[in-house]
């Protein structure tokens, strides 16, 4: 973050030219080139570790990436690609467009907070008391209407994310808890209230499993209509559309509402923010609020969408609030950035699931390369110093890591707070 | 403090701290006494206690001991939740889920990989850099201690393999943190990511399908000549593992070291305040990679004793958050280890009581689970005393 800033700063100062140092030139050359350029090259220095791990253990890092890329579905936007061929491709990429809709909202419940000088990590907890929401809902209240069911199993899991956000929001405003703390609590508490609620025995397990720890299904009237590919085998619904939706509520909110100014204030400066008259703790509240949402309605999307039901282990396995700390920074907290970079998981997650791999690699071990690509993902983006280096083919190894003052001190700590 | 009490205190018998402490001895009381060995039926006795409690507390907080006084309260109202629990119960339930050795036994068991991992937090932390990736790290020593054991036929020389796979994740976080001033927190995830990774892959390629091999030597159980067979005792401590009191053993050495060396001193001065021990000639960068690699080593035992330890095989995600909890343990502990110890302790009798209750019903043992959680949360909000992290945590250091 302002890593970056300080380096093109120093490349500005270093190129003397007056509109080069001009703020407004600044802001253009980061959002026009670095802006997107380090994200996408920060992806590929990672692709590349991962395929000399992939080499170094004996495979062809070029047939792994081919295999996972065709997994991706990515190739049915080549028009030579037909037949079976193009079928194949077409469900594959339905998956990789149904994995990338929550991460879009995942994402932004991490970026908001971002925006307001929060770490929430809790994306997976707010995920998780979502789901359990509305798996509950769309269970529960069959014989309703389908519009409104799922009108109210989506609102029900948004405020569900949204209260388990926000009892982050309050802590840290009314006593001053750090909300990278709190939220991984929550996060652990949303999850053994999932496993409790549907485990044998627990209160919303499915009495027609008597051997299985897993929720009822959800009605027909909670499920989100499906518009490409077969309903019955997993295809695209609609809830890609609600995700999209929300990542452009996101843009006029950030960028166009009082709430969002306040949130950007806040984030920059809380003492300045606090000065100039605004509320901090409650714009804090107020941002977590929403930030759980996003992430409780991406829950809402999954379970509507295709998933029908939760199962405990799926509760306790699902990394997918992680990985929206991943899309957020590699989307650089923006919502076409999200959207972007949830593509770019989505299509990650799918290509390597193990059912699209085929038989010449071993498809756990390519399961298992993305975590590993995510983890390298992650840590390049926690510092663009790497990147940025590189971007500039390795000119002046060295004189920016000294000239780098200590005011970025608070995007390095606890959450930026 | 009022003027008023002022006034009072030099003809009081007690002082408010020891009323709340004698409230929170009764408070406690009133659940002790329904379990067993004392297993009073009804609730009258319980009541009385908690009420003692109640009023000792109240008075506490009146006088002016606020925190301890509060602190009473509501040991008091848990101990009248935890006494009714107990009395609607069956004797037969109760004695079945309180036999005290075997909990005793089991909390060393579940709070051993926490003390290890805990007070590698505490040590990076001390330094002021925060350590999420605990959970890395542990990862990385369950795994690649139990592949050195395998290797090597030596649990030695596998826990010496662990360390050496968590120390440098403990180095890269450190690279990354120090040197590149990077957030922390985002590159802690990325370690826990890449360590996921890692473990998760060369599981399979080393041992396909099949996983971990079954005569793995694993590391002794200590058995303690003289107690071994004397009842209580002998179940409770005679038979616990070499780690688990090798780190036991580490929470007064690292107390020494932190509070009582020189090397402790300037670990902690470089995380509260850098500028002053870079000052006086100390490098800041140099103590906060040690502190990192040091971090990562103990962290990865806390994992090895897991895999070469107790259960003798790995499975993916092994550690399964136990990083989170001991993270959770050193903030509990507030940044300290005999803290860490005891919150270690805590939530190891947690799960061991989960163990025990999940038993006699699965439903309510699962809540049990989230109980460090729910405690740390407690904490964090400063409802059970504050938590306060080293001055300069998290906050990467820049020379002028």
């Amino acid at each position: 973050m302002s890593l970056l800033e300080e380096e093109l700063e120093a490349e500005a100062e270093e190129s003397k030219g007056a509109a080069a140092t001009s703020p407004a030139a600044l802001t253009a050359f980061r959002r026009g080139f670095s802006g997107v350029a380090v994200p996408i090259l920060t992806a590929v220095i990672a692709f590349i570790a991962g395929g000399l791990i992939v080499l170094a253990t004996d495979h062809d890092p070029l047939t792994t990436y081919s295999s996972i890329f065709n997994g991706t579905g990515l190739n049915w936007l080549f028009p030579w690609v037909s037949g079976s061929e193009r079928t194949l491709a077409a469900g594959n990429l339905q998956q990789t467009l149904l994995a990338a809709t929550p991460l879009v909202l995942v994402g932004l419940a991490v970026s908001f907070a971002f925006r307001a000088g929060l770490f929430n990590i809790g994306g997976q907890g707010q995920y998780t008391v979502g789901a359990i929401i509305a798996v509950w809902v769309g269970s529960a209240f069959s014989g309703m209407p389908a519009v409104l069911h799922i009108a109210l199993a989506i609102v029900a899991a948004g405020a569900a994310g949204a209260l388990w956000a926000g009892i982050a929001g309050a802590l840290k405003a009314f006593t001053g808890a750090n909300e990278v703390i709190s939220t991984i609590m929550l996060n652990w508490i949303a999850i053994w209230l999932g496993v409790y609620c549907f485990q044998l025995g627990g209160p919303l397990h499915a009495a027609s499993m008597p051997s299985t720890p897993v929720s009822n299904n959800v009605a027909a009237s909670a499920k989100l209509p499906v518009f490409w590919g077969s309903s019955t085998l997993q295809g695209l619904d609609v809830g890609i559309f609600i995700s999209l939706a929300i990542a452009v509520v996101y843009a006029v909110l950030i960028k166009r509402t009082r709430l969002g100014y306040e949130a950007r204030a806040v984030g920059f400066n809380p003492e300045a923010a606090r000065y100039a008259g605004m509320n901090v703790g409650r714009t804090w509240i107020r941002v977590m609020l929403i930030c759980g949402a996003f992430a409780g309605v991406a829950a809402s999307l999954d379970i509507l969408g295709w998933e029908f039901n939760l199962f405990t282990n799926v509760i306790q396995t699902s990394q997918i609030g992680f990985f929206g700390i991943a899309v957020a920074l590699l989307g650089r907290n923006t919502a076409s950035g999200n959207v972007a970079a949830a593509i770019l998981f989505g299509a990650l997650l799918t290509g390597t699931s193990n059912r699209n791999i085929n038989l010449s690699i071993d498809p756990t071990l390519v399961e298992y390369l993305t975590f590993m690509i995510e983890g390298i993902i992650i840590l390049l983006v926690s510092t663009d110093v790497i990147t940025l280096r590189l971007l500039k083919g390795g000119r002046r190894i060295g004189v920016a890591l000294k000239r780098r003052r200590p005011d970025e001190a608070g995007a390095g700590g606890g959450g930026a707070s | 403090m009022s003027v008023g009490s002022i006034a009072v205190a030099p003809t009081r018998a007690v002082s408010p701290k020891q009323v709340a402490i004698a409230g929170l001895v009764l408070g406690a009381l009133a659940w002790v006494i329904t379990i067993p060995p004392i297993a009073v039926r009804g609730m009258v006795p319980s009541i009385v206690l908690a009420a003692l409690a109640l009023l000792a507390g109240t008075w506490a907080v009146a006088g002016g001991e606020r925190k301890l006084g509060i602190e009473a309260i509501a040991v008091a109202v848990l101990a009248v939740a935890g006494a009714l629990a107990s009395a609607h119960s069956a004797p037969a339930t109760l004695k079945s889920v309180f036999v005290w050795s075997a909990l005793v036994a089991a909390t060393l068991r579940y709070a051993t990989p926490l003390i290890f991992g805990a007070l590698g937090g505490v040590i990076s932390e001390r330094s002021g850099v925060i350590n999420v990736g605990l959970e890395g790290q542990m990862l990385m020593g369950c795994f690649w201690g139990i592949y050195g054991a395998d290797l090597l036929h030596s649990w030695f020389w596998g826990l010496v393999v662990g360390m050496v796979a968590g120390g440098l994740l403990g180095l890269l976080h450190g690279f990354f943190s120090v040197h590149l001033r990077a957030n922390q927190i985002v590159s802690g995830f990325g370690i826990n990511f890449l360590a996921l990774g890692i473990t998760g892959y060369f599981l399979e390629y080393h041992y396909g399908p099949n996983g971990t091999p079954l005569n793995i030597s694993m590391v002794p159980n200590v058995k303690i000549p003289l107690i071994q067979h004397v009842g209580f005792f002998g179940t409770a401590f005679g038979d616990a593992n070499l780690m688990t009191w090798v780190g036991i053993a580490l929470v007064p050495a690292m107390t020494f070291f932190l509070f009582r060396t020189r090397g402790g001193l300037r670990l902690r001065s470089v995380g509260e305040k850098p500028r002053a021990a870079d000052t006086v000639g100390l490098s800041v960068v140099r103590i906060r990679y040690m502190a990192s690699i040091a971090s990562g080593m103990f962290a990865a035992l806390g994992g090895a004793y897991l895999s070469v330890g107790f259960v003798g095989s790995f499975s993916n995600d092994m550690t399964n958050g136990r990083g989170f909890i001991a993270l959770a343990a050193m903030i509990f502990g507030k940044w300290k280890p005999w803290g860490a110890l005891w919150a270690c302790l805590l939530f190891g009798f947690g799960s061991a009581m989960s163990d025990r209750i999940s038993g006699v019903n699965s439903t309510l043992g699962t809540l049990f689970e989230a109980l460090p959680y729910i405690l740390t949360l407690v904490a964090v909000a400063g409802l059970v005393g504050r938590s306060r992290p080293p001055a300069a945590d998290g906050v990467p250091y820049v020379r002028e």
